[in-house]
Order: structure tokens, then C-alpha cells, then sequence
């Protein structure tokens, strides 16, 4: 296991403009890949790019409010906490965000 | 701080208005809510299965007080609003309690009609009405034996029902001939008579009640020939009255009941009233269906989101008794202006009758297999023009080429364990476990919490029925206008037209314009948003990347493991060396593991990563191919045999109008996918008359057929017309893509949007209207010139870029920026 840092360990991602908007992109890791969205209001938030319900890859999906509709079977997941929105349940991970200037970066 | 909203009823019609008013915005209204009954709100159509033991009271209690504490809503229970101060705005209970209010809404509901006969006060003698009746009715079940229910009406039954199955011997009353005459003509009165007596049911028909008899409690009733019964228990169900009597002492217009306008307001704008103590257009309601309907436009009103009208309700039937399907809409009697259609099978016990006038249904009785009922309401209340379905309509949805669900018809004697949605495996029981337990009452509600229809929705229909049996027979489905999606109140028709007068060039604008409830739609609305947009303004309007399902922003279909799968276009189904070369040399460079010819004589790739697809299109963009499409609402294919050029029996060269078709058709985005066919001659090989549009070649020119497919409901086309020349072929074609792209919802196929508007219709565009179908063909090919372009191409040459790279890779502890 490795080591736990006392603080965050922040990662650069990219810029703000080069997620669209209503948009998403897909950061890749050795430990499956990672949607970044960017709603109308131009917040930025990451998710596992998996849908708790059959792994359908959220970066794919409408983005709409704080909210992005699975492409696979339009469950609507939250993006600030991951939870399905009701009436489905089910969770998938969320990542903290901070944004400098333009700059993404991302705690893992 | 927050205006005040006093409701006066804690019954369905007050608290639905309530419910609807949170859900626009919780914040709008301090609210207050007087209830004479000493018990939260419950669902009052729901005491007949109380009252025969299938459900515990507990089971139909609708909002508990926790509701009224978790809503912010103050409830005072067993306080009996009885008088209210219009002057200064206030309302005044019974032992003294008084509230103000800013906008008050009156939601009384009604009084059940206690006959005038001497001895209606007497003990033991009930209505059937409220929680209270149904324990009176339950408490003297336990000891006493007869009783007798005055009233062969819907109430009146369910009540005779109910003490039948609680032990009693129960004679019916009736004033008419027949039982229910305001639902049921006298066939199929007759039929639920006799299966009502043999469950045990006595009846006295044509029987005027002239007095009750007994000293200190009800002994006897007395009928006008002088004829005496037995009773211990007399239940009066003649009928209801609204309940008016406080509005008309402060002095608001009353009339049968308290007189409201379309936005459910009295002649005291501040003052709204909804449910049965309602007059509305002159009509007065006894059902739930439109007291929803109320709740809904009083609600927006009074959130001041004053878009919605009340424009009355037309109702349908069924009776709560278990194990018998009953179901009446509209007018059933009929006068000489109308025509009867009628099925009867008194083996069987089925009968069906439909009142049709200039074409179109007036009403509906069913008994024994009503579960067409939800299917004939809807073409009622849409004034659908039958002509063209008159010869079968009787026999139901099923033989109009849906092959669904065969012979599943009773929904009543159906087990627990049949399977109503196979696409998402959902069982009747569950079904029904889900609206008991969570409360449900609407299709909508049901799709949430089971899934049930709400992929193929092919088993609609099932389940609406299920609905209607389990929560209460007389709720019927869904508002007659559906709104496109929660994020607005107007239905797709009102949006498109909207699109069009007011210039809505880009999905943003459609949603600021037509005050969209939501910031940004949701993926409903705004894929269907997209669409109507571009078709209207294929020139000028803005192509929405973020509004378009994933498959039509990366051009290729994603797949369950979010791969993707590629398809080039083939034209009619063609293809060369060359062009399978390309598609072997993808296949192997990239590790293809299924290469699969697909139903539209087309080849599919597999397994492709989401990366590789641009170089991929490169490849075959050399090769001199482009998209299939196959991912879009778009037109798919078109499918054809080898025509005459090869085959003996050929008529026509049905491969060259094949690739024509697809030559001037490829690219085009509709409603929902769209296939075509051209077969060579009658024998059909190319499988034209199961496509949206096909053609079949004969020897005196080509045979056009449209509205076909096949999939979820198999459904076999409609005959349009006969042409003489490949020229006049296409132009049709055109015209009926126009006229589908332009007038079909979205995600409607071609199918369903034939049988809603009626191949009547169609025909009359496009056929009998010369000037109309060429008009429609032009704007069609004016709508081409912007929609050819490759996309595959242009994203082979760095188009959307974005889209198949990721933005980073990471390893633990280092990263790697690739945007």
C-alpha cells in the first residue's frame, strides 16, 4: 500500500476551455478512466467514469443542471456527489476539484 | 416573506394541488391545510378494497403527518373550516381556530345524497363516503347479517361488493332496469348482473324505496309497491353532490357547485377551488382523473407560472371489483347521428361496444377484456380518425399488427409471476408491489420506480392497465395533452410550432423562449430540441453538439462496454473488391472481433475503441466510403434485391432505384430511424413492406408503401399509392420523409405516427395534393444541400478533436497533459 499524504495531492488535468460545455472529457488512469464535466456555469467536477448502475461510461452522457444522463440507460447521476438521482439508487466515486486561474487539477 | 395559502379539504383534490405547487417551487407559499376528517390525506377511491378486507387503511393513507412536517406545511386535522371572512381574508374552524390567507383554495369535495324517506337518520343506515362509514360498515358486518345497498350505480356495487365478501347477505336496490345506466347499456348491465349474482349479489330492480323502518335501528325498507326486506345495515350510494354549502354563505357563485374559470378560479380571483366541489364549462366531477388535472393547472396558477388551462375532462370507468374487467368512456348510447360497432361473445364473456360518429369514437363499453380500454380512450379523447382502422378496430391494438403480447389480455387473471416488460424483466407483481407500496399513480411514476415500459414501451398498454386495476378502477391514465418532458408544461406539437413563428434558431433560445422550468432541459427535451431545430431552420439553425445523443456526436454506436461499433454506407446494399478490402484491413489492423452483417444488408465492425475511430474513418474515407449512419435518427438503409438486371422474375431495375433512393436520402436526420427497401417484384425479397418506406416493383411501374417496420411491434405498411416512373418514386419518397420530419414527434417512428394522425391524412398530402407533395419534395432536398457532408470525413480530418482524445493520462504520482 502506499503512503498516505497529509494533504491532497494535487494533479494538473488541463484547462477549463478544453472541457466543453454541457460537455466532458475522459482523463485516463492505470486505475480506469475518470470523467471531467463542465456544466453551463462553468464549475468543473470528476467522477468515475462508470455508471453505478451497469458501468455505462458517464463521460458519454448529456450533461443538464449539476446532472449527466447515462448513455446506456439514462440513470441521472449527480455530479457533485455521484449519487443516482431518485428513484434509482447507487453511488459512484467523486474526485475534488480546484480550479487556478484556468487550470485544472485534480486530488486522486 | 412568503404569501399565505390557506386550503381548505385535506382530501385528494387539495393535496394534489399542493403536492403540484412544492414541486415548482417550495418556497412560493406559507401553507395551511384544514382537514374535517381526523386523519391525514387518503386515497378515498381506495375504501372499496378496505371494505372487502384486501387492503388495511394503513395501506391507502397517502401523506402521513410525517409529509406535512417534512413539506412545511401546517395540517390541522378534525377541524372544520365554517365560515369564510372574504373581507378580511381569513378563514374560521369550528372550535374557534383562524387563519389568514393571501389566496385560499376551496377543495370541500362532495356530500353523498341521502335519500328523502322517513327513517333515513335511523342507526344503521349509512353512505359510503368516508374512512368513518367504511368502519360503520365494517363494525356491523361482524354481527349482523343483512344488508341492503340503495343505489346499482358504481359506488353502489362496490359497496354490495365489499359487505358481501365481509360475510353479509346483500340485496342491490335499484331505482333503473339496469345496473351502472350511466355507464354500461344494457347488454353489458346485463352481463355484470348475472356474474355479480353468481357471486352471490341479490337484486331488486326497478325498486323505489318508499321508507326505512325500525325503532332504534334500521329494521326493514319498504318499497313503493308495498314489498318489505330484511335489514340490519342499509348503505345509501345514490349519488354525490358538491359540497358548496361554505362557499355560498361568503357569498362566492354557486351554482350546481362552486363556479370556477379555466384557471380554477372563483368569481373571487383570490379564492381557487378544485375537485368535485367544483362547476366547470357547466360540469361537474365525480372521478379522479380530473381532479388531477385541476391540481396540475391550479398549482402553475398559483406559482404564477399561468400558462396551463383547464379545459374540462373527458372520463372513462372501471369498477373496482375483483375479478371483474369492466370499462365505459364517453358517450356509449349513441343517437341516429352515431354508429354502434359491437362484439359480443356472451360464452366468453366478452363484449365490446364502440359508438363511432363521422369517423371518429364518441364512447366505449367494454366487459371482460378491457385492455384495449386505455388504447380506445386515447383515440376518443385525440378525436382519431378510425376510417382507416374501422374493419378491425373491435379486435383491439393487437391485430393492427402489434404482435407484443398475444393473448395476454386479462389483466385481472394474470398471476403475480407473468412478465409485463421484457425488456427490462418486470413482472406483474412487481409492478403492482411498486404502486402500493411507493404510492403511485401515474405511467410515468410506475416507468421511475420499475422500469416497466420504459424502454421499447411496447407493453404500455399492460401496464397502464395494471394501473388503472390496482390503484382504482376509475383512474384513468395519462393527461390527455402530454407535456414533452417534466421541464415544461407544452407538448412537442406546441414547441415545433413555436420553433417555427417564433424564430428559435438554437436549443438555448427554444428554452429561454418558452420559459423552460430547468437551466439546461434534460437529456429528454434536449435531444428532442436539437431535432426540431435543425429540421426547421436545416440552414440557419444551430446544430446543438451537446443536445445529441452520444452515438450521433461521435457517429458510430456505442455499445454495453462503451466500445463502439462502425458501419459503412453501402449504397443498396452494393458494394465492391475495393470497399471490403478497406473493411478487411480495418478488421485486422485493429483487432475486430465480430464482423457482422447486419439486418439492412450492411457490414458492422465491433469492439473499436473510441480513439481509433477517426483513423479509422480515414481509412475508409480513401476507400471511397462514408458513414452508414447507423447510429442516428437518421436514414439508415436502403435494402434491395437484384431487380431485373439478374433475376428472372424482375420487374424492375430495383437496385439502381435502390442506390437513387439512398443518394438522395443519406445524411438526412428524422424523428427516429429511418429504412427503406426496393424489391424487384411482388415475391418482395427486399422486405419493402415491413420499412418506413418501400417500394415494390411491378410490371406497369412501382407499388409505394409506408409505415412499416419491424422490431418491438412487428407492423406490415400501408398501401400509398401506385407510380409509373423512378423520378415520381423518389419524389414521393421526399415528400413523406418531409411530412414525417416536420410532423412526427421525436423518437416517433413512422408506425405510431401513421396510426395517430391516419394514413388518410397522408394520403391527402401526399397524394391527392400534386402542388403539396411537390412543395414538401423541394424542401426536403433544399434541407439535403446542408446535410451531406461526411462526418466521418471532416472528423478524419481533425473535426471534434477533442471528442476521442482524453484530456490527461495519469499514472499514480505523475501525469502526462495531452490536450
Amino acid at each position: 500500500m502506499s503512503a498516505v499524504k497529509q494533504e491532497a495531492n494535487w494533479i494538473e488535468v488541463g484547462q477549463v476551455e478544453d472541457v466543453p460545455r454541457l460537455g466532458a472529457r475522459v482523463i485516463k488512469t492505470d486505475d480506469g478512466n475518470i470523467g471531467l464535466f463542465r456544466t453551463a456555469e462553468d464549475e468543473i467536477f470528476a467522477l468515475r467514469d462508470e455508471c453505478p448502475h451497469k458501468k455505462g461510461p458517464l463521460s458519454q452522457g448529456i450533461v443538464h443542471g449539476k446532472k449527466v444522463t447515462c448513455p446506456l440507460h439514462n440513470w441521472n447521476i449527480q455530479l457533485d456527489s455521484g449519487e443516482a438521482v431518485a428513484p434509482d439508487e447507487g453511488c459512484t466515486a467523486s474526485f475534488p476539484i480546484k480550479i487556478e486561474g484556468t487550470t485544472i487539477y485534480i486530488a486522486i | 416573506m412568503a404569501e399565505k395559502l390557506v386550503v381548505i379539504g385535506n382530501g385528494m383534490a387539495g393535496i394534489r394541488t399542493v403536492e403540484e405547487l412544492l414541486k415548482i417551487d417550495p418556497l412560493v407559499f406559507d401553507i395551511t391545510v384544514f382537514g374535517a376528517e381526523p386523519y391525514g390525506n387518503y386515497n378515498r377511491i381506495m375504501l372499496s378494497p378496505v371494505l372487502t378486507g384486501e387492503k388495511e387503511f394503513e395501506e391507502i393513507v397517502t401523506h402521513n403527518d410525517q409529509w406535512y412536517v417534512d413539506n412545511a406545511v401546517s395540517l390541522y386535522k378534525g377541524k372544520e373550516i365554517i365560515e369564510i371572512d372574504r373581507v378580511n381574508r381569513k378563514v374560521i374552524a369550528s372550535d374557534g381556530t383562524q387563519a389568514e390567507y393571501d389566496r385560499l383554495l376551496i377543495a370541500t369535495g362532495s356530500n353523498p345524497f341521502v335519500i328523502p324517506v322517513p327513517g333515513n337518520d335511523l342507526e344503521g343506515v349509512v353512505t359510503f363516503r368516508d374512512m368513518h362509514d367504511v368502519n360503520t360498515m365494517m363494525d356491523v358486518a361482524k354481527t349482523q347479517k343483512h344488508a341492503v345497498v340503495i343505489g346499482g350505480g358504481l359506488l353502489g356495487l362496490e359497496a354490495a361488493n365489499g359487505l358481501m365478501q365481509q360475510g353479509m347477505s346483500v340485496t342491490v336496490v335499484h331505482l333503473m332496469e339496469t345496473l351502472m345506466e350511466r355507464q354500461l347499456d344494457e347488454a353489458a348491465a346485463n352481463m355484470l348482473r348475472t356474474s355479480l349474482e353468481e357471486r352471490g349479489l341479490n337484486f331488486l330492480m326497478a325498486a323505489q324505496t318508499e321508507a326505512i323502518i325500525g325503532k332504534d335501528r334500521v329494521e326493514k325498507v319498504r318499497f313503493k309497491d308495498g314489498t318489505e326486506i330484511y335489514a340490519d345495515l342499509v348503505v345509501m350510494a345514490v349519488g354525490i353532490r358538491p359540497n358548496m354549502e361554505l362557499a355560498k354563505k361568503a357569498g362566492i357563485h354557486c351554482e350546481r357547485g362552486i363556479v370556477v374559470s379555466d384557471t380554477l378560479q372563483t368569481f373571487d380571483p383570490r379564492v381557487y377551488a378544485v375537485g368535485e366541489c367544483v362547476q366547470h364549462r357547466g360540469m361537474t366531477y365525480g372521478l379522479v382523473a380530473p381532479l388531477f388535472e385541476m391540481a396540475k393547472v391550479c398549482a402553475n396558477h398559483l406559482a404564477k407560472h399561468g400558462i396551463g388551462r383547464y379545459e374540462g375532462s373527458v372520463t372513462s370507468t372501471k369498477l373496482k371489483v375483483t375479478g371483474i374487467d369492466l370499462f365505459s368512456a364517453g358517450d356509449f348510447v349513441g343517437d341516429e347521428t352515431t354508429d354502434e360497432l359491437v362484439f359480443q361473445d356472451k360464452a366468453s364473456g366478452v363484449y365490446r361496444k364502440l359508438v363511432v360518429k363521422d369517423n371518429k369514437i364518441q364512447g366505449a363499453v367494454m366487459y371482460g377484456d378491457t385492455i384495449d380500454g386505455t388504447w380506445y380512450f386515447d383515440l376518443l379523447r385525440d378525436e382519431t380518425d378510425i376510417s382507416d382502422m374501422r374493419k378491425n378496430i373491435l379486435f383491439g391494438q393487437a391485430h393492427l399488427g402489434d404482435s407484443g403480447h398475444g393473448e395476454e389480455n386479462r389483466i385481472a387473471a394474470m398471476s403475480d409471476s407473468a412478465e409485463i416488460c421484457g425488456c427490462n424483466g418486470v413482472c406483474k407483481g412487481d409492478i403492482v408491489k411498486a404502486i402500493n407500496d411507493k404510492k403511485l399513480y401515474t405511467l410515468e411514476d410506475v416507468r421511475a420506480h420499475t422500469k416497466a415500459s420504459s424502454s421499447c414501451g411496447s407493453c404500455t398498454g399492460l401496464v397502464e392497465a395494471i394501473l388503472a386495476t390496482t390503484v382504482g378502477g376509475d383512474y384513468s391514465t395519462a393527461p390527455h395533452l402530454k407535456p414533452m418532458c417534466g421541464c415544461t408544461e407544452m407538448t412537442h406539437d406546441e414547441v415545433r410550432a413555436a420553433i417555427t413563428n417564433k424564430e428559435l434558431k438554437t436549443v438555448r433560445d427554444v428554452m429561454t423562449g418558452l420559459e423552460w422550468k430547468t437551466p439546461d432541459g434534460c437529456a429528454k427535451c434536449r435531444t428532442s430540441l436539437n431535432y426540431y431545430v435543425v429540421c426547421a431552420w436545416p440552414k440557419e439553425g444551430l446544430d446543438d453538439y451537446q443536445s445529441r445523443f452520444i452515438n450521433e456526436r461521435v457517429h458510430a454506436n456505442i455499445q454495453k462496454d462503451g466500445t463502439y461499433s462502425v458501419i459503412p454506407r453501402m449504397w443498396g446494399g452494393g458494394t465492391s473488391p475495393k470497399e471490403l478490402r478497406a473493411i478487411a484491413d480495418v478488421a485486422e489492423e485493429y483487432g475486430v472481433e465480430t464482423v457482422h452483417v447486419t439486418g439492412g444488408q450492411r457490414i458492422g465492425l465491433y469492439g473499436l475503441k473510441k480513439e481509433d475511430l477517426p483513423t479509422i474513418w480515414k481509412k475508409f474515407s480513401d476507400a471511397g466510403m462514408v458513414s452508414g449512419h447507423a447510429y442516428g435518427k437518421a436514414l439508415r438503409t436502403v435494402k434491395t434485391c437484384v431487380g431485373k438486371e439478374w433475376c428472372r422474375f424482375g420487374t424492375q431495375d430495383s437496385t439502381h432505384l435502390g442506390v437513387e433512393l439512398e443518394k438522395m436520402t443519406w445524411g438526412s436526420w428524422t424523428p427516429h430511424k429511418f429504412k427503406m427497401a426496393a424489391s424487384g417484384c411482388p415475391r418482395n425479397c427486399a422486405e419493402a413492406t415491413i420499412k418506413d418506406f418501400g417500394v415494390v416493383c411491378v410490371d406497369s411501374g412501382y407499388e409505394l408503401h409506408v409505415g412499416g417496420n419491424g422490431g418491438v411491434k412487428v407492423r406490415a405498411t400501408d398501401f400509398l399509392c401506385n407510380v409509373k416512373t423512378e423520378d415520381e418514386v423518389l419524389e414521393y419518397a421526399a415528400a413523406f420523409m418531409q411530412l414525417y420530419r416536420q410532423e412526427a414527434h421525436y423518437l416517433e417512428r413512422t408506425a405510431p405516427w401513421l396510426e395517430r394522425v391516419g394514413l388518410t391524412y397522408v394520403k391527402e398530402q401526399i397524394v391527392e395534393n400534386e402542388e403539396y407533395r411537390k412543395e414538401l419534395a423541394e424542401l426536403f432536398r433544399e434541407s439535403q444541400k446542408y446535410m451531406q457532408d461526411d462526418p466521418w470525413a471532416e472528423r478524419a480530418n481533425g473535426t471534434d478533436k477533442h471528442e476521442f482524445e482524453p484530456i490527461a493520462t495519469i499514472t499514480i504520482g505523475k501525469t502526462t497533459a495531452t490536450a
